[in-house]
């Protein structure tokens, strides 16, 4: 049990299907990567988020679902502090990042974000070269010669499973590709940052199956290096890339459990409304 | 529980659930005109047993269609999907209650001419009474979407088991009191069987009544009587 959660927001990590009266196994108490904790955001007057505590996993994969409007993409622009871009914005409460606060207003925001990196729901390549995409990022925070930086973008693009198609037009506009392959170019920026935790902030809505497939397979591989969370409005989606599921509503954390659990037989009565279509 | 917001989708699990009672209806009134044909060497009976087998069988096959396309075109989760999982597990259950239906009124078919001893029969009669009681709380703890009556019919069947014992222990009785009876208690003894099987897919459907409701599973390991020294 984690004592970063209220008690009564944790599910059992016992396997739903486990027969009834049986102790339920014992899992080694997961190390979090990432805790949320009292999290209260404000666009303004408006709150958007009410005491929120979740944690993210140490190399697992975190669904964030819900209807639109309910907090889950404010949740994740507050992990890497990206409402700091905009005034009248503020956050209270603790987000952990390995015992740090990242909501410190002392936090070197550039460091901050380098250790967690953000995909967004559409692609962004920058209108320059697939090379200088990625390397562009990389220069930023490090300074590396002509062949580290070959290695290093070789590597980024290997890993967001896009090498293969581009490695002989790495002089082309990043521009020039197709969306799926745009957004995993995007993806190629984030990990050649080398970060610790990627927010996917719906990657792919705007992908067509097959590059949605391709996405979903590399966030599966990711996560051996990465822990994610990733916002979706696809439920499937959350069931075949996730490890955990927090549900929320109205700014608030509903349900948060092993993904198999909540999609299975969900413990709150709103988190099965919604998961299974009976909302609204 | 409150509605889908596509309404096509309550459409087709309303059309599950409706399919299963069916189903459910036909596996009871089988299973009492076995026993009706098998108490009183009723050979007509017997054979319109096995012809209503036919329609089960045809209905088994369509909630296994419905079970499929739904969950292609619906890709449902939590109830929704312990529901359509449920749907087809009971299906194949009550299709094998139809089968055992079936069985026993081959027997009576069989054996009618003989006409040996038939108060040997009296044992059958109430483990089929049991039985039928059985399936019929289940299939209303189905309908009611009922965890508790479910279990109460799963933790019942000890006492169909502790029948079967007894009407074992009275059929070899009869054996040997006459070598001539053999045949037509050997027949008996695999209607008792059946009987007996009967309660078993009746608690295994109360099982998947259970899970449907609430999740979680069963103990795998029903509670049993005292061992029997004569089941094989």
């Amino acid at each position: 049990m984690n004592e970063s959660i209220p008690h009564d927001r944790v599910q059992e990590t016992a396997h739903p299907l486990a027969p009834e009266g049986l102790a339920a196994p014992e899992l080694p108490a997961l190390p979090e990567k990432m805790s949320v904790r009292d999290l209260d955001f404000f666009y303004g007057d408006s709150r958007a988020l009410k005491k929120v505590c979740v944690p993210l996993f140490d190399r697992k994969v975190t669904a964030f679902i819900g209807p639109s409007g309910c907090g889950k993409s404010t949740l994740l622009r507050v992990l890497n502090r990206m409402y700091d871009l905009y005034p009248g914005q503020h956050a209270e409460g603790q987000v952990l990042l390995d015992g740090e606060n990242v909501l410190d207003p002392k936090l070197d925001l550039n460091a901050l974000r380098a250790r967690v990196g953000m995909v967004f729901q559409k692609p962004t390549p920058f209108p320059m070269t697939i090379y200088e995409n990625i390397a562009f990022g990389v220069r930023l925070y490090e300074k590396i010669g002509k062949a580290d930086m070959d290695e290093r973008v070789e590597k980024a693009l290997r890993g967001a499973a896009i090498w293969d198609e581009v490695k002989d037009k790495l002089n082309a506009s990043g521009l020039s590709l197709s969306g799926g392959q745009q957004q995993r170019l995007c993806i190629a920026r984030t990990v050649a940052i080398q970060p610790e935790v990627i927010l996917f902030d719906e990657p792919c809505s705007a992908l067509d199956p097959i590059s949605t497939a391709k996405v979903e397979e590399l966030i599966d591989e990711l996560r051996q290096e990465y822990t994610i969370a990733i916002v979706t409005h696809n439920m499937q989606q959350a069931v075949r890339v996730s490890q955990y599921t927090a549900f929320m509503y109205l700014g608030e954390m509903v349900e948060f459990g092993e993904t198999s659990q909540m999609f299975q037989a969900p413990k709150e009565s709103r988190t099965q409304d919604y998961i299974t279509g009976r909302f609204g | 529980m409150i509605d889908h917001t596509v309404k096509s989708f309550d459409v087709e699990l309303e059309l599950l659930g409706r399919h299963i009672s069916e189903m459910g209806g036909i596996a009871e009134k089988m299973l009492a005109d076995a026993m009706d044909a098998l108490a009183g060497l009723n050979a007509v009976l017997a054979q319109q047993v096995v012809a209503a087998d036919a329609r089960l069988d045809a209905l088994q096959r369509l909630v296994e269609e419905e079970t499929v396309a739904i969950i292609a075109k619906r890709q449902p989760v939590a109830v929704d999907l312990r529901e359509i999982i449920g749907a087809l597990r009971i299906s194949n259950e009550l299709e094998r209650v139809g089968d055992l239906a079936k069985n026993i009124s081959k027997r009576a078919a069989k054996i009618a001419g003989e006409g040996r001893i038939p108060r040997a029969v009296g044992g059958l009669k109430s483990m089929h009474d049991l039985a039928v009681v059985q399936l019929n709380d289940v299939l209303d703890a189905y309908a009611q979407r009922d965890a508790d009556r479910a279990k109460a019919v799963w933790l019942r069947d000890v006492e169909l088991d502790a029948l079967e014992d007894s009407v074992f222990r009275e059929l070899l009785t009869h054996m040997m009191e006459d070598p001539r009876n053999i045949t037509f208690c050997t027949h008996l003894l695999f209607c008792s069987k059946n009987l007996e099987r009967v309660g078993d897919h009746t608690t295994n459907i109360a099982e998947t009544v259970y899970y449907i409701r609430t999740g979680k599973a069963l103990p795998t390991e029903r509670p049993r009587g005292v061992a029997s020294a004569v089941t094989p």
